[in-house]
């Protein structure tokens, strides 16, 4: 078997295959966040409780009322993103216009109410959601086994990361949603309610968080803390990128995924620190960003 | 009269000068400090249910030993022993704290026993699992109560060696119990005629396993063990499930799970995985007394680290009321000198090492048709007597062991 650097080859490619499934998740993640930040300047540290909310509603809606896999998949991101619009209309317009610092502070409140409230609930070993039935089971691909939940993770996650960027980068909608933000007096002015846009775009930036979070259901623990220690990786994600670059978040987050899935293969202690390594280098010769357009 | 109440107050002062500090309970309160992960990863395994655990002991001993108040303070860990250091200094030196009870993650107990030896103050750990806590960092002041990496790994390594798993790739946690785990694993593999191929240090913690079970199936070996804990062991369960590992031909063996996981788990997932316990709730009459009464305050049946808990508890107590006296050296001894016998433990026996050795239990996870409800998860497969459990006195490295 041919190697390279001491890992044979079938090895290395499957982790390069793994590294880009965790990569979509870092990018469906980075994206909401940036689209918040980049339209409404909000930077949102309640991204990872809502992600985690994606997931647990999931779960809860399933147990409860025996919710389907693909009905979670719109609900959960619908409810967390009425949840999301909530949060934006009775909190977060409040501070509109201060310093960012004060957006940061408030929503890393709300998330730690939000996890502290489903800790006390839940406990912190996890809730299980089981595979759904067609996604059982996988495919040998020679170099590994590949479940099939995995490929659907990369498809439904690309799906929506290029939806995204479509509307916002290339629809009428998206155009109006960038005008609304950079000038929203004048917006408003040719009749447009900027308010209600705001709502909503936040709303959608925590929708993509919580799709995330069912994609995220039936491969990993679902806990009140799942979102902590992701969040903190997924805003160095952001930041490699360019804070508010849609397509760069997307990107990046691949990237990232890869990076971070060859590290666990030639040096597995280090791969918890990978991806701030890279951000401090970024930072370093290319401060705002690998994507950011200004210094 | 008041010549007559002098008198007898200043022999009595007197006495307890002459004595000194040992027949005396310092500040007229016993304190006690539990220090445990109250919102991580390792919540539920001993977390505020432990604290519960703690009141039932104090309640169930009557709310005061020789007349003294018994006080609790609490404290989350973080799982980081930076924090746990400095809480622990804290009450130690300035809040009058006697002993500290729990302690969950190995690293945090090894920073606070050495806190503990400076100001000698009495540790009880229940939850940490790293052998090394009673070897190399042995103290005078500290003792391991419930369990530790030895008998997990004689337990439930040997059993997997000898039905015929000879190779093995290991999945360590990266840090004190991990690597305290992989060796007393090394150690018994080896010893069985096996032999370990292969070993992956991860981040603690880790969510996502599927690099890390890729690699064990690459690496073809007969058993993939699980060296590590919590969220780590079922995240790691759930996806090596995924990908397939026991549909490959290769046994999963998870060296430590606690009740908590496997309920998390599922008998579904969990079925047929056989692991080490030091306790479990549905053994006997006086194990489902107490768990019975465990789940009204709590609403979940005790891991063991909660059984341990309670029952340290109540030995500490016991101590006291012996001794008169909450120095930590002449409870420690007491302690010592005092076997264990409730329904935690039979025989249980204090060694200098600070190790408290007692039966351990090989248990196999019920399959969902043998499970009666949520919580009725195991079967005992094999009582391991206590003197095959734990590592003998002859091969410590402990500095209070004469070897």
């Amino acid at each position: 078997m041919s190697m390279i650097f001491g890992v044979p080859l079938a090895v290395l490619s499957g982790q390069l295959l793994i590294g880009i499934i965790n990569g979509a998740f870092y990018a469906l993640l980075s994206l909401g966040l940036a689209v918040i930040f980049g339209l409404l300047k909000i930077i949102n540290f309640a991204h990872g409780a809502m992600y985690m909310l994606g997931a647990m509603v999931t779960v809860l809606m399933f147990n409860a009322l025996g919710v389907n896999y693909w009905v979670a998949l719109f609900m959960a991101p619908l409810l967390v993103g009425a949840f999301g619009v909530v949060i934006e209309y009775f909190l977060l317009r409040r501070i509109a216009g201060q310093d960012h610092i004060y957006s940061l502070l408030l929503t890393f409140g709300v998330a730690l109410i939000i996890q502290g409230v489903l800790i006390n609930w839940f406990g912190v070993s996890g809730l299980r959601y089981a595979m759904p039935d067609m996604f059982k089971g996988g495919i040998n691909l020679g170099f590994m086994f590949m479940p099939y939940y995995r490929a659907w993770v990369i498809v439904a996650a690309l799906l929506v990361c290029f939806g995204t960027w479509f509307v916002i980068e290339k629809t009428k909608l998206g155009a109006y949603l960038r005008a609304g933000t950079e000038d929203s007096q004048l917006m408003q002015g040719f009749g447009i309610n900027v308010p209600l846009l705001i709502s909503l775009t936040y709303g959608f930036g925590v929708a993509l968080a919580a799709f995330a979070g069912v994609l995220a259901a039936p491969i990993y623990s679902v806990t009140p803390v799942m979102g902590s220690t992701t969040l903190i990786v997924v805003f160095a994600v952001v930041v490699i990128g360019g804070m508010g670059s849609i397509g760069g978040a997307i990107i990046t987050g691949i990237l990232m995924g890869v990076i971070e899935g060859l590290t666990k293969t030639f040096y597995p202690p280090a791969s918890s620190a990978v991806i701030f390594l890279v951000m401090v280098l970024v930072l370093m010769f290319r401060p705002s960003g690998l994507f950011g357009k200004e210094a | 009269m008041t010549m007559m109440k002098k008198l007898l107050t200043s022999a009595i002062a007197s006495t307890l000068m002459a004595s000194g500090a040992q027949a005396a309970i310092s500040n007229d309160t016993v304190k006690i400090g539990y220090l445990a992960d109250m919102s991580g990863t390792y919540r539920d395994l001993a977390g505020p249910n432990g604290q519960s655990a703690l009141e039932m002991a104090i309640a169930d001993f009557g709310g005061s030993v020789k007349g003294k108040n018994i006080e609790i303070v609490s404290a989350d860990d973080r799982n980081s022993p930076d924090t746990s250091s400095s809480t622990v200094r804290r009450w130690v030196e300035n809040e009058n704290v006697d002993m500290v009870a729990g302690m969950v993650a190995s690293s945090v107990s090894i920073a606070v026993s050495k806190i503990l030896e400076e100001n000698d103050k009495l540790g009880i750990i229940s939850g940490s699992a790293a052998s090394s806590i009673t070897n190399e960092h042995c103290t005078p002041n500290h003792i391991h109560y419930v369990y530790d990496t030895y008998p997990l790994a004689n337990g439930t390594a040997s059993a997997v060696v000898k039905e015929g798993g000879k190779s093995w790739y290991l999945l360590t946690a990266d840090y004190a119990f991990g690597h305290s785990l992989e060796s007393d694993v090394r150690r018994v593999v080896e010893a069985n005629g096996g032999e370990v191929v292969g070993a992956i240090r991860h981040p603690f913690p880790t969510q996502d396993f599927s690099s890390f079970v890729l690699q064990a199936q690459a690496s073809g070996a007969d058993v993939v063990g699980l060296a590590n804990a919590g969220a780590d062991t079922t995240n790691a369960i759930t996806t090596a499930s995924e990908f397939g590992v026991t549909q490959s031909g290769q046994t999963l063996a998870a060296l430590l799970l606690f009740l908590t996981d496997v309920h998390a788990l599922g008998a579904q997932t969990a079925q047929g995985i056989q692991l080490t316990t030091g306790w479990y709730w549905d053994m006997n009459e006086e194990t489902r007394e107490w768990s019975d009464r465990f789940m009204e305050k709590t609403g979940v049946r005790p891991t063991m680290v909660h059984a341990g808990i309670y029952s340290s508890t109540i030995q500490y107590l016991k101590a006291i009321e012996a001794t008169g006296s909450d120095d930590a050296q002449t409870v420690r001894k007491q302690m010592m000198d005092t076997p264990i016998n409730d329904m935690f433990a039979k025989n249980g026996k204090i060694r200098v090492d600070g190790r408290m050795v007692h039966d351990m239990y090989l248990a196999e996870v019920k399959t969902p048709a043998e499970s009666k409800n949520e919580w009725d998860l195991y079967k005992i497969l094999r009582t391991i007597p206590a003197e095959e459990s734990y590592r003998p006195l002859s091969e410590s490295k402990c500095k209070l062991v004469n070897n």
